[in-house]
């Protein structure tokens, strides 16, 4: 059972991916004022990416002489094995979670940080000066930017007072007003800390700095090619969505819709069928759909940033905001509940 | 770099000094924003580059040595192929330089048809800087709508002369053919919806935070340092040397801008440009000569250029008569020397011609603004960040076809 | 400032070192014996009333001796020409040298001249250029290499006599 679990998640996650890296060329077109994929299967280039699937694997596989062979095979299933991983303990609506935790918030955090393995391995073990400044870039900037992110993921565990993700949505029952993003100031502070701060460990642009590629031709990913390359690629949509299904989860009601609606028929109540979850889920996966369209438009619009200014927005402006938002909100439970 | 199975096979694990090592990183030939086959060998500590040599040559192509095989006429084409993204402006100054020589006058319709193709072609040049200088930052959108205007002076191009790219239309002694009807109010068209797509850059580049961080004060060039290096063009003028040929050039190539009015895209010490109202104002951080400063006098060029093939065309339909006759392969080249410079979009591109009572010339130079811009790199790139590297060259705006001719 | 003028200056200051002024042709020019050219230049940089701050280009252009002229005509000849611009005068001004072909007329020694790149870093890579495509040596030049052509290429291309290596690395070059 547990395998077909997997499996069916498996698919899902990778057919999300599949659907995003079409999304992010269909966006990134029509922003630049082109028309993107348009042939492939019929209309709108909808199966463009089942023909990048299979270009990809039908390339060769190279590795360079200079490489690391082992570490330089691992890597890549590393990085997958990290952005997969969120997903077991990400609900996606009460009933719909593939393995509720206790502790679910504290586990994402852990394997969030597991990708930066991954990068630091692949460049490192590339054997080229361009991967190596990636990996070290990725290090750098991916272990700054886990402390703000960890300090906003507290700040709903604080208003819910409970680490278990599932628990968390259902607090946020009701209305847009009983998202935790509304509930005070400082969780909305700490809302857009997160998106800073989630997009930076993502090394999404303005922070692609790793794999920058006016710079460093493609930083840690400049000598990977064929599948292990997109292994790497579709690990880096998977994350992004992982990333932003959890901002939905804590931070935009969960699989609560923005208008209770349904909550007067009955839905969302404790009496549980599948519909119900059903709505929940597609509720979810829609706000996590905008977060990621979010980020393509920041992408296509935003010059990269330097290392320094990446260092700077972290511990100048995300380290200390996040940190104020974490003691408000403390002080804010404390006065008002 | 060592592998993981010889450190898991040594017995003893030594305790080892933390140190920073130097590492030398080779840039290119085939780099993404090198702009070409340029091979840059960076010296860094970490992220900070100590070092920077330019090694060029990959595209190297004899244009000189074929020069002293062809005819003048003959080598227009391969004018061409220097400055590919200028080629106009590459052909205006060969065949200026030639007439220059045989003491041809063009007729008063074909210099202002020179003007309204230099000019454009100006545009278009710049288009492509500014689209790669976004590029190179990070930001592939502004690239994509610099392209977009791009190709619209390339559609009248084409139309005009029938190449996209590489035009040989300005000849030795005119133009290849007059322009078709109706391109002229197709022109006036296009720079009717330059004004607005220059105004979307602005807001996506100029002002934006990132940008200005990026470009703002870094790789700054002292007026001196300029001046010594013989840079020229926008690289020059981004340092406040407000010096254009299109006003104080030889007589035979200002004298076909005299009656324009037009900006000379400079700022002041203050960082302040001329007439520049509805424009962005620079931003604080901004040192005049640094790379937003090099990249604001192409934005600003652009719409000085707009407004000198606004006139030409004017001027252009005003006039009549011929635009001048191309002279024939066989005309021959009086003995003596010659050297021209016209301001082209990446700065004072030079010929020299020697004749020998031959149609062909005993030696031909091109003296490329892109070689001497490029020269400074290192002057500029020490101590940077390796993420200033590319900032840096893009906002010198160099073409390999006419580094390495 | 007219060219005689500067001409004039310079003979004041150099003697015999400048050989004479050249008015007939479409741009005049000044020539100068190529021991004396670094300090004319110095002299030209930075005289406060000629202020010649920029060195636009140097050309070399190579005579062999059947195609006449007006210095050796047995021998042949090379000469270096050097555009000037003074920006601060709006003002341009060429200076003319002559060499041998061949040191001592010495066939494979390269012809010497002193550099310039002290004066004008932009000399630099112009007389590299000229090194490498010309093979004329630049005496006290901090880095002359070849430049265009690959390190280990034989010959320099813009001679007139220059004949094309048949291969490169075994390419087939003809």
């Amino acid at each position: 059972m547990v395998l077909v679990n997997c499996a069916v998640l498996l698919v899902f996650v990778i057919t999300v991916a599949a659907f995003l890296i079409w999304a992010e060329r269909k966006v990134a077109a029509r922003i630049q004022d082109r028309l993107g994929p348009t042939r492939v299967g019929g209309r709108f280039g909808w199966l463009q990416s089942v023909a990048d699937a299979i270009k990809v694997l039908t390339k060769e596989d190279i590795i360079p002489t200079q490489a690391d062979p082992i570490l330089f095979r691992t890597a890549p299933y590393l990085a997958f094995v990290a952005a997969f991983s969120w997903y077991i303990a990400l609900p996606f609506s009460r009933n719909l979670v593939p393995a509720r935790l206790e502790v679910a918030a504290l586990f994402l955090l852990a394997v969030g940080s597991l990708e930066i393995y991954a990068i630091l391995l692949g460049g490192y073990a590339s054997g080229s000066k361009w991967s190596l400044i990636g990996g070290m870039r990725e290090a750098v900037q991916v272990i700054s930017y886990e402390i703000p992110l960890a300090l906003c993921l507290a700040v709903p565990v604080i208003l819910s007072g409970t680490m278990d993700l599932v628990a968390i949505g259902e607090h946020q029952r009701g209305g847009i007003w009983s998202w935790f993003m509304f509930r005070n100031p400082f969780s909305f502070l700490a809302f857009w800390v997160y998106v800073t701060a989630a997009t930076a460990s993502l090394n999404r642009a303005p922070f692609d700095l790793p794999e920058a590629e006016s710079e460093l031709v493609s930083g840690y990913m400049t000598e990977y090619s064929g599948f292990r390359w997109g292994a790497f690629m579709l690990s880096e949509y998977i994350a992004m969505f992982a990333i932003s299904l959890l901002g939905a989860i804590v931070f935009l009601g969960a699989w609560y819709g923005p208008i209770p609606l349904t909550q007067p028929f009955g839905f969302g109540s404790d009496s549980a069928n599948g519909f119900d979850d059903l709505l929940g889920a597609l509720t979810v996966g829609m706000k996590a759909m905008l977060g990621v369209i979010v980020m393509i438009w920041v992408r296509w619009s935003l010059p990269r940033l330097r290392i320094d200014h990446v260092m700077t927005v972290c511990l100048k402006y995300c380290m200390p905001l996040a940190a104020a938002a974490f003691v408000g909100t403390l002080l804010w439970q404390t006065v008002f509940s | 770099m060592t592998p993981l199975r010889r450190l898991l096979e040594e017995e003893s694990w030594e305790p080892v000094e933390l140190r920073t090592e130097e590492i030398f990183i080779n840039m290119g030939p085939q780099h993404p924003s090198t702009h070409g086959v340029l091979r840059l060998v960076l010296r860094a500590r970490g992220e900070v580059v100590t070092e920077v040599v330019p090694y060029i040559g990959y595209l190297h192509r004899c244009a000189e040595k074929i020069g002293e095989n062809v005819a003048a006429q003959q080598w227009i084409p391969y004018t061409d192929r220097m400055d590919y993204l200028a080629a106009m402006n590459m052909n205006l100054g060969w065949a200026l330089t030639v007439e220059k020589l045989l003491g041809l006058e063009v007729p008063e319709r074909g210099r202002h048809l020179r003007v309204i193709l230099v000019e454009l072609d100006r545009i278009a040049s710049h288009l492509v800087a500014v689209g790669t200088y976004a590029l190179d930052l990070g930001s592939f959108t502004p690239f994509m709508y610099c392209f977009r205007e791009r190709e619209k002076i390339l559609n009248l191009f084409e139309w005009a002369s029938g190449a996209r790219l590489t035009y040989s239309f300005i000849a030795i002694g005119g133009a290849r053919a007059d322009l078709p009807s109706g391109w002229v109010e197709a022109c006036h068209q296009f720079l009717d919806e330059l004004g607005p797509a220059l105004a979307e850059i602005h807001d996506l580049l100029t002002t934006n935070a990132i940008f200005v961080h990026r470009t703002a004060g870094v790789g700054v060039l002292a007026p001196s340092t300029a001046i010594a290096y013989g840079c020229t063009g926008p690289v020059l003028r981004g340092s406040g040397v407000a010096w254009d040929l299109r006003r104080v050039g030889e007589p035979i190539y200002s004298r076909m801008y005299q009656d324009y009015e037009f900006q000379i895209a400079a700022p002041d010490a203050t960082g302040r440009y001329p007439d520049a109202a509805k424009l962005p104002s620079p931003p604080k951080k901004a040192v005049v000569g640094d790379c937003w400063h090099r990249y604001f006098v192409r934005m600003y060029e652009m719409e000085q250029s707009a407004k000198i093939v606004r006139q030409a065309l004017d001027k252009y339909t005003a006039s009549s008569g011929p635009v001048g006759q191309p002279i024939k392969h066989t005309h021959k080249l009086p003995r003596g020397e010659a050297y021209l410079e016209t301001e082209c979009p990446k700065g004072q591109m030079g010929f020299f011609v020697v004749g020998n009572d031959s149609p062909i010339p005993h030696r031909v130079r091109a003296r490329s603004s892109s070689f001497c811009n490029l020269s400074v790199l290192s002057e500029l790139c020490r101590g940077a960040l390796i993420a200033d590297i590319p900032a840096i060259l893009g906002s010198l705006d160099i073409v390999l076809g006419e580094v390495d001719r | 400032m007219e060219i005689a003028a500067i001409f004039a200056r310079l003979r004041e200051k150099f003697g015999e070192g400048i050989i004479g002024l050249q008015t007939e042709n479409v741009d005049p020019w000044i020539e100068v014996s190529p021991q004396i050219l670094p300090e004319a230049c110095k002299f030209l940089k930075d005289e406060p009333d000629l202020a010649f701050e920029m060195l636009n280009c140097i050309t070399a252009v190579d005579y062999l001796p059947e195609t006449g002229g007006r210095t050796d005509v047995q021998k042949g000849r090379i000469e270096l020409i050097y555009h000037l611009t003074s920006l601060r005068f709006v003002r341009r001004l060429v200076l003319k040298t002559v060499i041998p072909r061949w040191q001592d007329n010495e066939t494979g020694r390269l012809p010497q001249v002193p550099t310039v790149s002290h004066i004008w870093p932009t000399a630099n890579w112009h007389e590299r250029e000229i090194f490498d495509l010309m093979g004329v040596y630049f005496i006290g030049h901090p880095d002359l290499r070849r430049i265009l052509c690959p390190e280990d290429w034989i010959g320099h291309p813009l001679r007139k006599d220059y004949q094309m290596p048949l291969e490169y690395h075994g390419i087939p070059l003809r």
